[in-house]
């Protein structure tokens, strides 16, 4: 990343992070900001199918995808802050890179090109391009040795067709271990979360993430830190343990990092509140006004 | 672990007229897989973080289809449990596509009318599937609220609920995509979509 339109993408939020996780999206916004990275959110984007429309007929969730790329600029590689939309957005375009009448048949239907030779990239992987140098340089707090789980839940685990695909999803502990964020081994960092069964089968998915958090205390953790806001809110809200620990959006730690000042209004919409835990690192100021038990 | 059996371990009789031979041709083509190449290494088993609340485990859906059990294989719970985590294909030797097989045997049960072994389970996705086709994203309250609806299962869960609406982790109002028209469209047949 040399020169400057290449920190130009289209960005594509996906709808937990337009609704349940918009802590997510304000300090993405927050990191991209203070980095200089120009996000431009996807015009009139929709759901990419989500786990239901590919559970009940994935020629439906291929459909919803591709209508979003329809809408790309072909400019610009598009950023994709969700792990699951990611697959889907890539599976599809591949799909249509493989066979163009695919394609020709998509943009027949939305009345729209679809860019073939479209990147569509993971933050994480922004992040790398932009350099661990460049991003030292401009974090404004250290983590002052913040213990953490890199959290991937399943998001590593890509489908046989995308795996000689090129991915730098794996990267949140080099990142924040350069912001000196101290990164924890020994948890079950690649544990599904449970998913969607997270609304339907509460007491499957409370056994796993009780695993979960329980491996991630064993192992000295003081917190975990994820970068799909499903696995974010399935850990804090199907956790039973006594010893309950934050989850952080690692999007939020990287905004911390980078100076962002406005984390009160992200931390107060966590159900397991993390503020203690930083104020006692001397990551953030004492509260301003009391805090509501 | 209490691993659920597989169809080979048991003492069930396979009638051989009553199979289907072109079922795992069907599943194959349909899924983009091979399952022909999987020969029962049981990687997928262990890998699962779902396999105990499973009624077959993966492997063991993947050999009724090999076995021909259609109706088996399309009346199990395992096919509706699967949240596609990709955990088990990421472990097997010969890289099979397990989820692309669930969501094809998903399909196929849904078209044949197969009786649904967690109709919970489905009655969560076709909420979700409503929300996409009224406003183009999923709206996290309205499917929450539908689906307890639906199920009655609200008070089992209220806490939870009240707990993220409070946080305001669930938003009232569902943000929606303008041109929701191109989205309506995917849920009718060709034939009654108006022309443009
Ligand atoms: S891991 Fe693959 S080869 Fe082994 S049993 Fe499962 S599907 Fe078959
Ligand atoms: S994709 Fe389905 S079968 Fe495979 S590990 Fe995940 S839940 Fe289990």
């Amino acid at each position: 990343m040399n020169s400057p339109e290449s920190l130009e993408f289209s960005y594509f939020p996906g709808c937990s992070i337009a609704t349940t996780a918009m802590e997510s999206n304000y300090s993405l916004m927050q990191s991209c900001h203070i980095l200089g990275i120009h996000l431009q959110e996807l015009e009139d984007w929709n759901c990419c199918g989500s786990s239901s429309a590919y559970s009940l007929d994935p020629e439906l969730g291929f459909n919803l995808s591709a209508r979003n790329l329809s809408l790309a600029p072909p400019d610009r590689p598009l950023l994709v802050m969700c792990p699951r939309c990611l697959h889907h957005l890539r599976h599809t375009h591949l799909d249509m890179q493989q066979d163009p009448h695919i394609r020709r048949a998509q943009e027949r239907r939305w009345g729209r090109p679809i860019p073939p030779d479209l990147e569509i990239i993971h933050f994480l992987e922004a992040l790398v391009r932009f350099g661990l140098g460049n991003l030292k340089k401009g974090a404004a707090r250290s983590l002052n040795g913040l213990k953490f789980v890199p959290y991937y839940g399943c998001t590593l685990f890509r489908p046989p067709a995308l795996q000689r695909q090129k991915y730098y999803q794996a990267e949140m502990e080099n990142i924040l271990a350069a912001l000196e964020g101290k990164p924890v081994h020994g948890a079950y960092n690649y544990r599904c979360c449970g998913s969607f069964l997270s609304a339907v089968r509460p007491e499957t998915v409370t056994s796993l993430v009780n695993e979960i958090i329980g491996s991630a205390v064993a192992a000295g953790a003081d917190c975990l830190v994820t970068s799909c806001a499903m696995c974010q809110l399935n850990l804090e809200v199907r956790c039973t343990a006594t010893r309950k620990l934050p989850i952080f959006h690692f999007s939020e730690i990287l905004a911390l990092a980078l100076g962002a000042k406005d984390y009160e209004d992200w931390f107060t919409r966590h159900l397991v509140d993390p503020r203690p835990l930083l104020e006692d690192l001397g990551l953030i100021g004492p509260p301003l006004l009391p805090r509501v038990p | 672990m209490s691993q659920p059996q597989s169809p080979t371990k048991t003492s069930e009789v396979v009638i051989i007229s009553e199979v289907d031979r072109y079922f795992a041709r069907e599943v194959n083509r349909r899924s983009h897989t091979d399952l022909n190449r999987c020969y029962q290494c049981r990687s997928c088993g262990n890998g699962c973080p779902f396999v105990e609340s499973m009624d077959y485990p993966p492997y063991g859906v993947i050999r009724l289809v090999q076995y021909g059990l259609r109706q088996k294989a399309l009346e199990c719970a395992t096919i509706w449990i699967c949240v596609s985590c990709h955990t088990c294909s990421s472990q097997c030797p010969n890289a099979i596509d397990i989820a692309a097989i669930m969501d094809t045997l998903r399909s196929l049960a849904l078209e044949e009318r197969a009786a649904i072994a967690a109709p919970d389970i489905l009655a969560f996705h076709l909420e979700v599937l409503r929300s996409i086709e009224r406003y183009g994203r999923t709206h996290k309250l309205g499917i929450m609220l539908r689906h307890k609806l639906l199920t009655g299962q609200w008070f089992k869960d209220v806490d939870v609920g009240l707990r993220m609406l409070s946080r305001r982790k669930l938003d009232l109002m569902p943000s929606r995509v303008k041109a929701v028209n191109e989205i309506n469209r995917l849920f009718l047949p060709y034939w009654r979509v108006k022309p443009r």
